[in-house]
């Protein structure tokens, strides 16, 4: 063969047509600072208008890729300033107003979904930031393809407890809201602590406040490659388990990098990052759970799931850096409950419980991701949840999230049906234990120290 | 600028005619072909010039794809910086 052997074109085309290799999403960030006004109406109108003439093209663009080489490119989003920054002295009211022309303006473009409404208030709330927090439940449950999150906390500014509590409570009622809809506006909404500035996955996307004007930012995906990579490989050690995950990665991320290049140039808008995700889907074929299953354990959850994930996050990066010019995102193995096949399977044999779940986090990217838990939970129970993740996150100087969905009148035993890429949450155990004196204290948990290590 | 054009199914008489005259009709120059039957399964790879298309690259992946469905063939036709990717460091 003239370019590549035929081996590797094989190898190509079976990672497409079997293994579920696509490229997750194209994101384009844009930033909405020249849309500020003082007047509402001059402002949903601004931004309207700044979305759907600057992303009028990407979903024609990412089509166009797609099948120009022969790769599924599934997502084609928008992520926007934290809209809390350009609110301006807009009320919670005025704030489901902006939600509203994000998600008009979503839907004009055809594009999948729309991150950013979102507040920075790791450190403190402000006035606008605390108005849009209360307007988050209507915002989400009167939109379709709006996507929230906050990040309440990093390790140089430490934990804001009282934006906790206030997100628990969005959560809680957010769940009520969306209840005929088995409570799906709480999958749109994440809590961040160490929330990146360029992510392209969602609910978590927004573009940061050093970004440029416009950016686009790739995220890719292939965990069904990885395991059957591993699978392929059979009884070997460590060190070569480590190599195999490496050079999967590298070439789930070439073709990252070959999609976000392209995808800059048509749209004639700068190139930001590529994210080396391993993202699954529902689909059987595309789980993390079971490359970590593929590696020897029964089931994810047992005893060596932690250091299964860890080795497997640590190689997927050294294998996708080298094959993008700039790296960013969220970048690692995600471990959603309700999108990945095997996690599930893992939760309904009993295999996969919180906690577990809760340690895994330590080791890779995001976190609690997709839990449905009891409808019942109290306010406090969730936000203790979410302090722990996000603890876990300051404390490591790395990202955590926490997106859970108390389905309501749902308990454990159940599960709820999201479909599409959300897919299907089994409902989770949580401690019957309460955590409200704790968490009534409010306030801030100080930031940790950087010396000291142990 | 290069395709690859891969083309699975099962074997009949006059599948590479087929596939290389649609090549033909479309201003695609064939440069590279590797053929094998494998228990009565047809796969081919061909490699093409696409430089001089009639007609926009993505329309031709279509035709292709087309055509390879009205005699029960799977056409996929992809643009070789995928490979190149991939597959060199």
């Amino acid at each position: 063969m003239s370019i590549v052997t035929t081996n590797d074109i094989l190898e190509t085309i079976n990672m497409i047509q079997h293994e579920n290799l696509d490229v997750r999403t194209i994101t384009m960030g844009i930033s909405l600072y020249d849309c500020v006004s003082d007047d509402i109406g001059r402002l949903c109108d601004n931004i309207y208008d700044k979305i759907t003439k600057k992303a009028e093209n990407i979903v024609k663009v990412g089509d166009g890729i797609g099948k120009k080489y022969g790769i599924p490119i599934v997502n084609k989003r928008v992520s926007v300033t934290p809209v809390a920054l350009i609110g301006g002295k807009s009320t919670s009211e005025d704030y489901v107003k902006i939600a509203k022309t994000l998600d008009r303006a979503a839907k004009e473009l055809g594009i999948n979904f729309i991150g950013g409404y979102s507040a920075l208030v790791q450190k403190g709330m402000s006035r606008g930031s605390e108005e849009l927090i209360k307007s988050i439940p209507q915002a989400l449950t009167e939109t379709d393809f709006l996507c929230s999150s906050l990040n309440v906390a990093s390790t140089k500014a430490g934990i804001n407890m009282d934006a906790i509590y206030m997100a628990g409570k969005a959560i809680k009622e957010l769940a009520y809201l969306t209840k005929d809809r088995n409570s799906i506006g709480c999958a749109k909404f994440v809590v961040f602590a160490n929330a990146p500035e360029d992510n392209p996955f969602m609910a978590g996307a927004f573009h940061g406040i050093g970004e440029p004007e416009c950016v686009i930012n790739v995220g890719v995906s292939g965990p069904g490659v990885v395991a059957a990579a591993i699978k392929r490989a059979g009884n070997c050690d460590f060190g070569e388990l480590a190599n195999i995950i490496k050079k999967t990665a590298y070439k789930i991320t070439s073709v990252g990098q070959l999609v976000a290049t392209d995808a800059a140039k048509e749209l004639g808008v700068p190139f930001g990052i590529v994210d080396l995700s391993l993202a699954p889907t529902p689909a059987v074929g595309d789980s993390v759970a079971r490359i970590l299953e593929n590696m020897g354990l029964e089931h994810c959850g047992t005893h060596g799931t932690t250091a299964a994930l860890a080795m497997l996050n640590d190689a997927v990066k050294k294998g996708g850096v080298m094959a993008s010019s700039s790296v960013g995102g969220l970048s690692g193995a995600f471990i959603p409950v309700s999108e990945d096949e095997g996690m599930i399977e893992a939760v309904n044999v009993g295999a996969l419980h919180l906690n577990k779940l809760e340690a895994m986090t330590a080791v890779c990217s995001v976190g609690l991701d997709m839990i449905a838990i009891p409808g019942d939970t109290p306010v406090e129970t969730i936000c203790g949840i979410i302090a722990d993740e996000i603890a876990i996150g300051v404390v490591n100087t790395k990202t955590t999230a926490a997106r859970l969905i108390p389905a309501y009148g749902k308990n454990v035993g159940d599960s709820v049906d999201f479909g599409g890429l959300l897919g299907t949450a089994p409902i989770m155990e949580v401690s019957p234990y309460s955590s409200c004196e704790f968490i009534r204290r409010g306030g801030h948990i100080p930031a940790p120290m950087h010396s000291l290590k142990n | 600028m290069k395709a690859v054009i891969s083309v699975t199914g099962k074997d009949g008489v006059g599948i590479v005619a087929k596939v290389s005259a649609k090549c033909a009709e479309y201003g695609a120059n064939i440069i590279d072909i590797s053929q094998t039957v494998l228990g009565g399964y047809f796969a081919m790879i061909m490699i093409a010039d696409v430089s001089e298309l009639s007609v926009q690259f993505c329309d031709f992946v279509d035709y292709m794809a087309a055509a390879g469905k009205e005699c029960g063939l799977q056409i996929n036709t992809m643009h070789e910086d995928i490979f190149n990717s991939m597959h060199k460091i």
